[in-house]
């Protein structure tokens, strides 16, 4: 993941201007390139898009998926939605939590992964359902989390 | 006079022509089609319970209370959202939407602190009302849940604070920001439960984006968003219809007072040129007439080296009286004149012109206008005939293109501003003539078609580089001209302008402007629908002020833009009469509406009322003034309400003028620069404390109301009165109303105005007589004032203010938006968190030729004189301009300014100088000579108690 660069969010930018509705695929660029969605760039989107530093961050802020803090080196999202629910999710990410000893948004102390709820990934059939560094993972249960913490080297 | 409680439809008007008809609660109602159930309801007094929705935004349809059930259709629609039908039949009262709006409350209330008896906004607060109207006794949830209320307040805007526990996330103060204000300044982070209204990125309000303006607080239901003034008085408990002081948007405002205290002052929803908007001046900043620097008792010396003496009002104006006719004795009856101001009433500066023209039996009269917008009367007289703006500022709705040129609205005019920002918004296009990128050249939500970022002084070549384009394009509206212009003035003009040196290359490397953008800017007003010119001082404070303002005039006429909505030619007058001051005949050489004194037959009609021969020979300009003291032949000054030290331009020859001088009385707030130089002070009284009526930049004719008793003893009419009356020349009214009455009887312009006209239907704009009983919004409809619209030929000459190898850099001038001109009354008030000093704009590649950094001290000097601010190193000027502000005495920008101006009115050149820009370590000599002088001049006297 990149450090903070202006030039590179102004790039970002620039890939998506002309194009009708930029603001978040913007966004979703500056995320991908740096973490999350610092300060800085709300700054610079602002000021490329015409807008106030206010509307990007009400949208930045609307979407939990937008971070307001750098993730680890591996993002790993687990379904609470209902029919992960019955499934059992809810067991299957305390463990999780527990093994990593983070809190639900929280990164561990190594900065190996970041555990953050998501609510349906579209993936009901192989729930409980999860979804690493952009992977979707199905049905989750003891083997299957001991595969993503090798994965994410804990 | 009881509180004034405007009704709040809560959805805005519909503009349809179309008519609906539809049944609500039974009763039978017609509306404009696209208006809201909501306002439909409540124009047939039916209030249906709401908390979102208010009429100065749009609908949005979040709060869930003001829902309605219309028969036939299922469900309960949002009445704020829902559109009439024709025959629609809506109930609002049913025990189904009681239901659930009781449970729409209780959710509210359940994460609201019940603190409503100590709550600033007890008894004006719409939560509580709703929980009255909807029978609100018992929230089911209970206060236990999770909930806002320890959420902390942000109380870092000197005027209002945000206390996010009371808000109820409607989102107006979000929607008010936008919509009416178009700042953007606020939205709404995160979302459900943790939606909460933040300012910029999670900012304190101060840090944001926020002008404060205060429509949100305005807007705000709750006490979230509360004025501090409320919270610390309390509720007002009356309020009187006035007009804002500052500038020449001339807003109308409620002042809510508690008995002879201000708790608020808020804008009038019914104000025309306003429309319920206010800047951060006129909404908060009026505390200065509180100030502790305020001069309430009058003062005399005799020597100015001498410290201020407190006397009694009698004592001072005897003084005056005894010494101006003194001076008239021994130097002659045009030894003595008078000043008049901007920022009084229009009866006030009738009153003492008429007394200098009647008392003191001469015509040395002038206003502080001089230094503004005399050019604006002399450029639109000479070409339509009216020395005034052509249309009302509603007219900027039906703009479709819209050029300002030396005109900075976001700042100097911020209410026009919001109004054109809104327009601009909807699709009109702009286009920006400044050396300097102003906001509106890109602000958020808005940005300029083209910024024609030309050299100082360079106004009149663009301009007739526009209407080159125009006329040899083949652009012209040749029916207009032809019906309505004088065709031999435009055939000379059409000849003049085709000349090749008057082509955007010819004009170009002049300029600094290519070319090419020239001729695409030029197109675009020529053929993009309605075209309107808006300027200000940036046109007019130049040697070739007037002409430029003639080659607008002509821009106009070529293209059409003349004579209905959407259109014209408009001056953003700086103060807030300005217009006023000059229509009521403030200079030397014109009674009111603008008629010469050497008219035998106008001259005879004020004779004949006013009982005393009158000179037939116009009376010294201000610069004149200063000649003639300078010469010795001019002795005694009385200037009401401005501060000639500071505001004009040259300050050693101003001062030394006034040091020559041997009676100069100065009436006025505080003592003023001016008044180091003065023998007599009377004490001015403020807006609030006088009744009289302002004419804004749009002809209109505003009510100021007296709202407290002046805090001086005499509101400013009646001194002059009085001191009519020790020199022998009585005038006597017993109210302003009066005086405009004869103001009406001596001028065909105003012929029908009068305090009754003003009180029934608001506000009129001049002209006003028997052809527009209730006033005049766009001039020149039918024909021009002058019957054919006058070309005129606007050579571009340049100033003889120029750059060479000591002065290689341009200077202009400008204004922020929190501080108003010399800062008197803007610099006594908590504004100055905002602007605390003037500093120097300076473009980098000039900075660093220099070795100047950002912050740091600069001196700046001219072929006049030299001071010292701080830098500011920024891209907004072009390489070879600075730019600074000049609302602070002890920057003294006017030390640097030249004697140039314009050819034909005088109006100085303020705005270009060549100067210089070095590193500094301090204060100018000038500086520090000056503080020495006011240390000494403006001291006054212990009164020892007997």
């Amino acid at each position: 993941m990149a450090t903070w660069s202006e030039a590179e969010a102004r790039e970002i930018v620039r890939r998506h201007s002309g194009r009708e509705g930029p603001l978040l695929p913007i966004l979703h660029d500056v995320q991908a390139a740096f973490g999350w969605v610092p300060p800085e760039a709300v700054r610079v989107v602002a000021d490329a898009l015409n807008l106030t530093r206010a509307e990007v961050h009400g949208v930045v802020s609307f979407y939990h998926d937008f971070r307001a803090g750098p993730a680890g080196r591996h993002v790993l999202k687990l379904c609470r939605a209902e029919a992960c629910q019955s499934m059992g999710s809810e067991a299957m990410a305390q463990m999780i939590l527990d093994r990593f000893g983070v809190a639900w948004g929280d990164t561990t102390a190594d900065g190996a992964v970041t555990v953050e709820p998501i609510y349906c990934l579209g993936l009901c059939s192989c729930a409980p359902a999860a979804m690493l560094d952009g992977e979707p993972i199905g049905r989750l249960d003891r083997a299957v989390i001991d595969d993503i913490a090798r994965e994410v080297g804990r | 006079m009881p509180l004034v409680q405007e009704t709040d439809y809560g959805t805005p008007a519909s503009t349809s022509t179309e008519v609906v008809g539809l049944t609500i609660d039974g009763i039978r109602v017609t509306v404009p089609a696209g208006t809201s159930i909501m306002r439909a309801a409540m124009e047939a007094g039916i209030q249906v319970p709401k908390l979102c929705a208010t009429d100065s935004v749009e609908a949005f349809g979040s709060c869930r209370l003001c829902l309605v059930e219309i028969a036939g259709r299922t469900g309960t629609p949002a009445s704020c959202t829902t559109p009439v039908a024709a025959g629609m039949v809506v109930s609002t009262q049913t025990e189904r939407l009681k239901q659930v709006r009781k449970g729409v409350m209780e959710l509210y209330i359940s994460d609201h602190p019940l603190d409503c008896l100590t709550c600033a906004a007890n008894g004006d607060c719409e939560l509580q009302d709703m929980a009255g109207a909807v029978g609100l006794r018992d929230v089911r949830y209970g206060y236990a849940g999770e909930n806002h209320l320890a959420e902390a307040k942000d109380e870092s805007n000197p005027y209002f604070t945000f206390d996010p526990s009371k808000c109820i996330v409607c989102s107006r103060c979000v929607r008010a920001c936008e919509e009416v204000q178009g700042t953007f300044a606020l939205t709404i982070q995160g979302r459900g439960f943790d939606s909460k209204v933040s300012a910029g990125m999670a900012e304190s309000f101060i840090e944001s984006e926020c002008v404060s303006c205060g429509a949100c607080v305005q807007a705000c239901p709750t006490a979230t968003l509360m004025e501090k003034t409320v919270i610390e008085i309390g509720l007002p408990e009356h309020s009187v219809v006035t007009t804002c002081a500052y500038c020449g948007v001339g807003c109308n405002f409620k002042a809510e007072m508690r008995g002879e205290e201000v708790v608020r002052m808020v804008p009038a929803k019914d104000g025309k040129a306003n429309h319920g908007h206010s800047c951060v001046k006129g909404r908060f900043a009026w505390g200065y007439a509180n100030h502790r620097e305020r001069i309430l008792k009058p003062m005399m010396r005799e020597r100015i080296d001498q410290p201020w003496r407190e006397v009694s009002w009698d004592e001072a104006i005897g003084r005056v009286a005894s010494e101006f006719k003194r001076l008239q004795l021994t130097h002659g009856v045009r030894s003595i004149g008078g000043i008049t101001s901007s920022r009084c009433t229009n009866e006030e500066t009738y009153l003492v012109q008429k007394l200098v023209r009647g008392g003191f039996g001469n015509n040395n009269i002038d206003t502080c206008a001089r230094v503004c917008h005399s050019p604006t009367g002399y450029g639109l007289k000479a070409t339509f005939g009216t020395s005034a703006g052509t249309q009302d500022f509603d007219s900027v709705e039906h703009a479709d293109v819209v050029i300002v040129i030396g005109a900075n609205p976001t700042d100097a005019h911020p209410v026009f501003a919001s109004r054109l920002k809104k327009r601009l918004r909807q699709g009109a296009r702009l286009i920006v003539i400044d050396p300097r990128r102003i906001d509106l050249v890109r602000t958020p939500h808005v940005e300029a078609a083209h910024h024609l970022a030309l050299r100082p002084g360079t106004n009149a070549a663009i301009l007739n580089a526009l209407a080159h384009t125009i006329v040899t394009e083949g652009l012209a509206d040749e029916a207009f001209i032809r019906e309505r212009c004088d065709l031999s003035a435009f055939a000379h003009w059409a000849a003049f302008v085709s000349e090749p040196q008057n082509s955007p290359e010819a004009v170009g490397p002049v300029t600094g402007v290519s070319p090419d953008e020239i001729r695409a800017a030029a197109r675009l007003f020529a053929t993009g629908g309605n075209g309107a010119i808006y300027y200000g001082l940036g046109v007019t404070e130049h040697s070739q002020g007037s002409t430029v303002v003639m080659a607008i005039a002509n821009l106009a006429m070529v293209t059409g833009n003349i004579g209905r909505p959407g259109v014209g030619v408009n001056p953003l007058r700086g103060q807030n009469n300005v217009q006023g001051s000059c229509d009521m005949g403030s200079f030397p050489h014109e009674f009111s509406g603008y008629r010469h004194v050497s008219d035998d037959g106008v001259r005879a009609t004020f004779e004949e009322l006013w009982g005393r021969p009158l000179d037939a020979e116009p009376g010294l300009r201000i610069v004149n003034m200063f000649d003639a003291a300078l010469d010795g032949s001019f002795k005694g000054l009385y200037v009401q309400g401005e501060d000639i030290l500071q505001s004009d331009p040259n300050t050693h020859h101003v001062a030394a003028a006034l040091a020559a001088m041997e009676c100069i009385v100065v009436q006025d707030l505080f003592l003023n620069e001016t008044s180091r130089y003065a023998h007599v002070f009377l004490p001015g009284s403020t807006f609030l404390e006088k009744d009289g009526t302002f004419t804004n930049a749009e002809r209109r004719i505003n009510r100021v109301r007296r709202v407290m008793a002046p805090r001086n003893g005499m509101a400013d009419w009646e001194v002059t009165l009085a001191i009519g009356k020790a020199m022998g020349f009585e005038m006597p009214y017993a109210h302003p109303a009066e005086v405009m009455d004869e103001i009406a009887r001596l001028t065909p312009s105003f012929a029908g105005v009068s305090y009754d006209l003003l009180d029934r239907v608001g506000s009129v704009q001049w002209p006003c007589n028997a052809a527009a009983p209730v006033g005049t919004p766009v001039m020149h409809a039918e024909s021009f004032q002058r019957g054919k619209g006058n070309f005129m030929i606007t050579e571009y000459v340049a100033t003889d203010e120029k750059v060479g190898p000591r002065f290689p850099l341009l200077l202009t001038t400008g204004r922020v938006l929190t501080q108003y001109n010399v800062g008197a009354q803007t610099r006594r008030t908590a504004n100055v968190v905002w602007h605390e000093e003037d500093v120097l704009e300076i473009h980098p590649h000039d900075a660093e030729e220099r070795g100047v950094r950002d912050g740091d001290w600069v001196k700046l000097d001219s072929r006049t004189g030299g001071t010292t601010l701080r830098a500011r190193v920024t891209d907004r000027v072009a390489p070879g301009v600075v730019y600074t502000t000049f609302h602070h005495p002890v920057t003294q920008a006017n030390v640097v300014t030249s004697e140039h101006s314009d050819w034909a009115t005088n109006c100085p050149e303020y705005k270009v100088t060549a100067v210089q820009v070095a590193p500094s370590n301090g204060p100018s000599d000038w500086q520090r000579e000056y503080g020495e002088h006011g240390r000494k001049n403006l001291r006054i006297a212990a009164v020892v108690a007997e």
